[in-house]
């Protein structure tokens, strides 16, 4: 079903979309959309929505099941808090993505801003995983304690760095993978940069495959390239703060 | 003059857009006042504002004043003071209409202005000086009286409500700019007040801000060792003076101005070339004061250029875009499509760098 965000607030857009979704729609193709914070909030099921446009700050927050396509640019705190489903954005992202993701997938073929990963989580089988085809800004993994963060680093400008400065500060759980250099004086005192292993790569294989498959992409190129492991050091980095 | 009790900080949500078409071609504040109320949402109605260039054509080599009194009795003796200093070339009230949530406003007013020689010489002073010290005169001094706009050939417009019943109330629709500039406020630690609402503005410079300006003790103080002073009851006014100081009072470039005011930390300092570690390890020793700290990302106006400048560690959002001469700057990239469907590129401008516009040479003149 074809609707269209053309003008509307996002308060009458959501409801419009529960609403619908309510009464059993399973498939809903948004057009003109643009700055409507929350869609996809707190939607739960086997729902599809495509949207085209650019979709507000907190897109798929607390969303537990759907899948979103995003055609265009999210802006941020996309997929805040999200607990199942899959954000698929075809253009770039911006700050805090997956702000404490507890689970499912977010997949962005562009780059992201600032913040990215910051404090996912993951409880045995719950393991939230985000995929960024180009380049992630200062801060990715903030505080991370749990999931899975990849960095693609695909066509990116001669000399662009690939992520920023403060990588992985405050991490403590979870793992993340860059296909790019990372040096030493970017990363926070927490984590620390290794090769991977056979397990890593085992890891990584099945959402690159998916990624490749959302955006038409070649895996074999993707994974023709190296890649980085960054896990944290501790897994208590501040348990003693108070302790002198 | 206001109670030094009142003088705190703010912390805020704030929504701002601007943009400058560098060609000079100017347009009505139709589209920026359309920008800024798709992000409605981000401000609460207790303060919008806007900063318009080129609006005044007819004056190009006047100071234009704008002020609020609160009564007749503020205007008066406002009037002395400016009469005394000044030749008044046209003045009168600031032409309003009834707007959807514009509450009572106080008396607002427009001087387009001429520094008195005579006055000049006596005192020493460039007539830029000799405004900036009669603005800070004017808000020091005389009660219920504000300066909120001082420059040539632009104009502020501000008042409590949400930005976009704001540009309806000051009727932008019929002025015509080659920039604008556009806020909505979302004030929580200072009260929402006329002369609170964004832009804040001295000379040509305006200044607009999303954030919070940790450091504005110590840039408070550190402006008024020059002469400034701080009336407005809210963090970003600093931020203009700052400007003011840095660009036109020691002739600095405004990538310098950026690099003082959102430093890179001294930890990259100590990954850079020799050069540039010098460079900035300079910076942040004669201009530690003017560091500012905290969250912010501000858009800057003056006649010739539009900056737009995040703080160090990214707090606030910013996204840039192009479409032909046109730059554009919004705290959401909506707020850009909202006005301009399809730039030619948009981009997130990185922490401490700047994204500028400058008016072409040919159309400055």
């Amino acid at each position: 079903m074809r609707i269209s965000a053309k003008g509307l607030h996002y308060r009458t857009l959501n409801e419009k979309i529960h609403h619908l979704v309510d009464s059993g729609a399973k498939s809903l193709h948004v057009t003109h959309v643009n700055g409507q914070r929350y869609i996809g909030g707190g939607l739960q099921g086997d729902i599809r929505l495509t949207l085209e446009g650019v979709p507000g700050n907190d897109l798929a927050a607390f969303m537990d099941g759907p899948r979103i396509r995003v055609k265009g640019n999210a802006q941020d705190g996309v997929a805040n808090t999200m607990n199942a489903g899959e954000v698929i954005i075809d253009g770039n992202a911006g700050d805090v993505l997956g702000y404490g993701m507890r689970g499912g997938r977010v997949f962005i073929r562009g780059s992201v801003g600032y913040r990215v990963g910051i404090h996912m989580k993951s409880f045995e089988k719950q393991v939230p995983v985000m995929v960024v085809g180009g380049s992630a800004r200062d801060f990715l993994g903030e505080y991370q304690a749990g999931g899975i963060i990849l960095v693609l680093g695909l066509g990116l400008a001669p000399g662009e760095p690939i992520a920023g400065y403060m990588v992985g500060t405050g991490m403590h759980g979870g793992v993340m993978y860059v296909r790019g250099k990372v040096e030493d004086w970017q990363i926070g005192r927490e984590v620390k940069i290794f090769e991977l292993d056979e397990a890593d790569y085992k890891t990584m294989r099945p959402h690159l495959r998916a990624f490749a498959r959302a955006f038409r992409l070649d895996l074999d190129e993707i994974m023709a390239e190296p890649f980085l492991k960054m896990i944290p050091y501790s897994k208590r980095p501040y348990g003693r703060i108070y302790a002198y | 003059m206001i109670n030094d009790i009142y003088r705190e900080k703010e912390i805020s949500g704030c929504g701002l857009s601007a943009y400058m078409d560098e060609s000079g071609r100017r347009t009505s504040g139709d589209d920026i006042i359309q920008s800024i109320a798709l992000l409605h949402d981000r401000s609460n109605g207790l303060g919008g504002g806007f900063a318009a260039y080129g609006i005044y054509p007819e004056f190009p080599d006047s100071y234009a004043f704008h002020l609020f009194y609160d009564d007749g009795a503020s205007q008066v003796t406002c009037e002395e003071l400016i009469h005394a200093s000044f030749h008044i070339r046209e003045s009168g009230p600031i032409a309003t209409r009834k707007a959807f949530g514009i509450g009572p406003s106080p008396i607002i007013w427009r001087y387009f202005v001429d520094p008195k020689e005579e006055i000049l010489e006596r005192a020493g002073l460039s007539a830029d000086d000799f405004v900036v010290r009669e603005v800070m005169k004017i808000n020091k001094t005389i009660e219920g009286a504000f300066v909120f706009s001082s420059g040539k050939n632009m104009g502020a417009f501000k008042a409590v409500g949400f930005p976009e019943d704001v540009g309806d109330f000051y009727r932008l629709d019929e002025y015509r700019a080659y920039m604008w500039v556009a806020h909505g406020r979302f004030p929580t630690n200072t009260p929402g007040w006329w002369g609170g609402a964004h832009p804040f503005t001295i000379l040509d410079w305006a200044i607009v801000h999303n954030g919070e300006i940790s450091s504005y003790g110590i840039n408070k103080r550190y402006v008024e060792m020059f002469g400034y002073h701080c009336t407005m009851m809210t963090d970003t006014e600093v931020m203009a003076y700052l400007f003011d100081l840095l660009l036109r009072k020691h002739g600095l470039p405004i990538e310098t101005a950026c690099a003082i005011l959102a430093p890179p930390f001294w930890d990259l300092i100590a990954h850079m070339p020799e050069e540039e570690k010098n460079y900035y390890t300079t910076l942040r020793m004669v201009y530690g004061s003017a560091m500012a700290n905290g969250p912010f990302a501000i858009v800057l106006g003056s006649r010739d250029m539009m900056v737009a400048l995040n703080d160090r560690v990214k707090l606030r959002p910013l996204v840039a875009a192009r479409k032909g001469s046109i730059v554009y700057v919004s705290s959401e990239e909506s707020g850009i499509r909202e006005i301009c469907p399809r730039p030619d590129t948009v981009w997130m401008p990185r922490t401490g760098e700047p994204v500028i516009a400058r008016l072409q040479q040919e159309a400055a003149s």
